[in-house]
């Protein structure tokens, strides 16, 4: 655990960390209201307004991405809506036809625009590239405490930071509504909670968790940590608050061990590099969750 | 522009018509099984399918680059896709009837983990070094150039395959669909036939991996049922429609990718579908948002015509200014507010219908309540001829 960790596996492991936390918290909520795969539709949406904001701009510059990012999602979900309503056409189907639809756009774009020779290429936006956030002025453990060395520090980690802090206060502030909308929609509007208002700034929310984290990690541990998590702890206990904490602590240790296996895994067998680190995060939550299905004590319906 | 046509109509070479006859096969079975899964309130399903496949294609790739030092023999890969397709559906099915969880966060957490060990098992590959791992990327976004001639030939036969055993089991499948219940008293079982859908769309799903890309497949079985459903409201032409829309969407696609080196043909396809959706959408006229509108704007002329006529009998003064208009185009109103002879009578005889209506209402409820717009629509139209006779003479009878 020398300087070389500090260097090459602190941030990226923090980075693992803070999206998981980010991406679990929220999904405690969206799997109890049945929008699981909002998350989901989300993450492939994402990649057209980063595409789209390079074309129109023709710059790379990570806030013009980010905020391209979250108009098409923000977009995106609305015409969600405009789909279901206008064609009365089944929830899970109209979000099919659109995040396909914007995500063959976003592809078509990048291959027709000059996108793929500036990193932005398909294969990175989907697995994401957790393990390029080099802290080249990490020297040691001795530069966590040196003000020239953190200013270094890959950007991601401080957005994904205060990303982790909103959705916190978000859920904190806002607990009574966001309690009350899961799991009586109606009675929250008799008594004024606003239920639809907090849902909707649920959906911004994870909107903006999705896209902050696509740049620094890739969709599919967005959509893993949305779901694995939150399902794995809806199964440990019958209680919102306790699911949060078990959704958290999964979370982490899904990051954690994620992330070592397959730093070092690779290594501990005798191969030479390591293998994708977002994609084993994910594993490691699937196996977290299968494990949950198989043990958890409240795996069943009550009275099935 | 010449070059389009020439491709659409099959003129640029053996190969390109075979791709795009193959891609239009796949497209026309996605579409028909598509339009089943829809119904069964199933779409997202495909989703975790698709991406399912990634783990079993780079497995297979690994296990015959060690056995013969090429992984790319396509055979090998497809059966290596569907395998753990397969056990990504088994593992929805599972989650969703063994536990609480519901069946989208089952669909979530199968694709993404199942996607994330695919892809740690393509880094896998890519340290092994051995060389083609071309022939898998293309399985992502889906590509048509390049494609060998034998690959091309095995799509468009198992697309053939699949779409006629859709065919052979259209009955059962449409009957789950819509009445379970009935299904089962007709002795169907309905695991089995549920397991049969899934089966074949997990059939489209692998063979369309090499046209659409894993991505990009799952929207070939959802947007032409969805738009399909615009069109219809009988289940047989629906899956009919579907087809062909899945059919023309892919069979274009394939076409223009073709036609040149950027543009990629999943994304094609799924834009031309999206655009046929988005055409049925707007102009259908049994539920498109044009005929709706137009539907909504005449409900709303009636109503105001009525309440305005109502009105006129009573010599109440009419405030609202699009009923005077309504009033006014019918030349029930004179341009100075004065009701006309003829706005005198339409006004006697909408009291009389409404005084119709009312003792149809009083006297058979249940029917009444069966009818749409009640008292909108003149009561002769929306009642048989001898009901009408029969209210008259017993308003006639009251009035005496």
């Amino acid at each position: 655990m020398g300087a070389d960790f500090v260097m090459l596996n602190l941030v990226p492991l923090l980075v693992g960390v803070l999206v998981s936390l980010a991406c679990a918290l929220p999904g405690n909520f969206l799997i109890l209201r049945r929008q699981a795969l909002i998350g989901d539709a989300i993450s492939h949406v994402v990649l057209l307004g980063i595409v789209g904001a390079f074309v129109i701009t023709g710059s790379v510059a990570a806030g013009l991405m980010l905020t391209g990012a979250a108009v098409v999602a923000i977009l995106s979900v609305m015409l969600i809506e405009l789909i279901r309503r206008l064609g009365r056409v089944e929830p899970g189907a109209a979000m099919g036809v659109v995040f396909t639809a914007l995500f063959a756009l976003g592809v078509f774009l990048i291959e027709q625009s000059d996108a793929s020779s500036v990193h932005l290429d398909v294969e990175h936006a989907l697995y994401g590239n957790l393990e390029s956030l080099v802290w080249f002025d990490g020297q040691g453990w001795g530069s966590l405490l040196d003000p020239a060395a953190l200013a270094g520090l890959p950007a991601p980690l401080p957005r994904l930071a205060l990303i982790l802090i909103a959705v916190v206060i978000f859920i904190v502030a806002f607990w009574k509504e966001l309690f009350i909308g899961t799991f009586d929609q109606g009675f929250g509007e008799t008594i004024g909670a606003r239920p639809g208002l907090v849902g909707s700034a649920l959906i911004v929310i994870v909107a903006a968790v999705a896209v902050m984290a696509f740049d620094a990690v890739g969709a599919i541990i967005v959509i893993a940590m949305f779901i694995c998590p939150a399902g794995a702890a809806r199964l440990m206990t019958d209680r919102l608050a306790a699911q949060i904490a078990w959704s958290a602590m999964f979370a982490v240790a899904a990051a954690v061990v994620g992330y070592v296996l397959a730093a070092f895994g690779p290594l501990w067998l005798g191969f030479q590099a390591g293998v994708s680190a977002a994609g084993m995060i994910a594993v490691t939550a699937g196996m977290i969750l299968a494990g949950a299905c198989l043990f958890g004590p409240r795996r069943r319906r009550a009275g099935a | 522009m010449d070059a389009l046509i020439s491709a659409l109509l099959l003129q640029t070479g053996y190969n390109t018509a075979l791709v795009s006859v193959g891609a239009g096969l796949l497209g026309a079975s996605a579409g028909a099984i598509g339009t089943f899964v829809l119904l069964r309130k199933r779409s997202l399903v495909t989703d975790a399918i698709s991406h399912a496949t990634l783990p079993g294609l780079a497995l297979a790739f690994i296990i015959m680059a060690f056995l013969t030092g090429d992984g790319r023999w396509m055979p090998g890969l497809l059966i290596g896709a569907a395998l753990s397709a397969a056990a990504g559906l088994l593992g929805v099915i599972w989650i969703t009837r063994r536990t609480r969880l519901t069946e989208d966060v089952a669909i979530g957490a199968v694709l993404s983990v199942f996607f994330g060990l695919g892809v740690v098992l393509l880094t896998v590959i890519q340290s092994l070094d051995s060389g083609g791992q071309a022939g898998l990327t293309g399985f992502l976004l889906g590509s048509t150039a390049g494609m060998l001639r034998s690959e091309a030939e095995t799509i468009a036969v198992t697309a053939a395959l699949t779409g006629c055993a859709i065919f052979l089991l259209r009955r059962p499948f449409t009957l789950v669909c819509f009445d379970q219940d009935y299904a089962t008293t007709r002795g169907i079982d309905v695991r089995r036939v549920d397991l049969a859908m899934m089966g074949l769309v997990l059939a489209v799903t692998v063979i369309g991996l090499k046209v659409a890309g894993l991505v990009l497949i799952v929207a070939l079985t959802i947007i032409p049922p969805v738009a399909a459903r615009f069109w219809t409201n009988r289940p047989e032409r629906m899956v009919l429609i579907a087809a062909l829309i899945g059919a023309a969407a892919a069979y274009g696609g394939a076409v223009i990718s073709s036609l040149g080196e950027r543009l990629p043909t999943g994304a094609l396809i799924v834009l031309l579908t999206f655009g046929i959706f988005l055409f049925s959408l707007i102009f259908s006229p049994v539920r498109g948002v044009l005929a709706g509108s137009y539907a909504q704007f005449v409900m709303r002329k009636r109503v105001h015509e009525r309440q305005g006529l109502l009105a006129l009998a009573r010599a109440e003064p009419i405030y609202d200014p699009l009923t005077m208009r309504v009033l006014r185009r019918a030349g029930f109103v004179r341009p100075d507010g004065v009701p006309s002879l003829q706005g005198r009578a339409a006004a006697a005889a909408a009291v009389r219908d409404e005084a119709l209506w009312e003792l149809y209402r009083r006297e058979f409820p249940s029917e009444a309540a069966s009818i749409e717009y009640q008292g909108l629509v003149p009561i002769s139209e929306a009642v048989p001829p001898d009901m009408v006779t029969e209210l008259e003479r017993r308003f006639t009878l009251k009035g005496a």
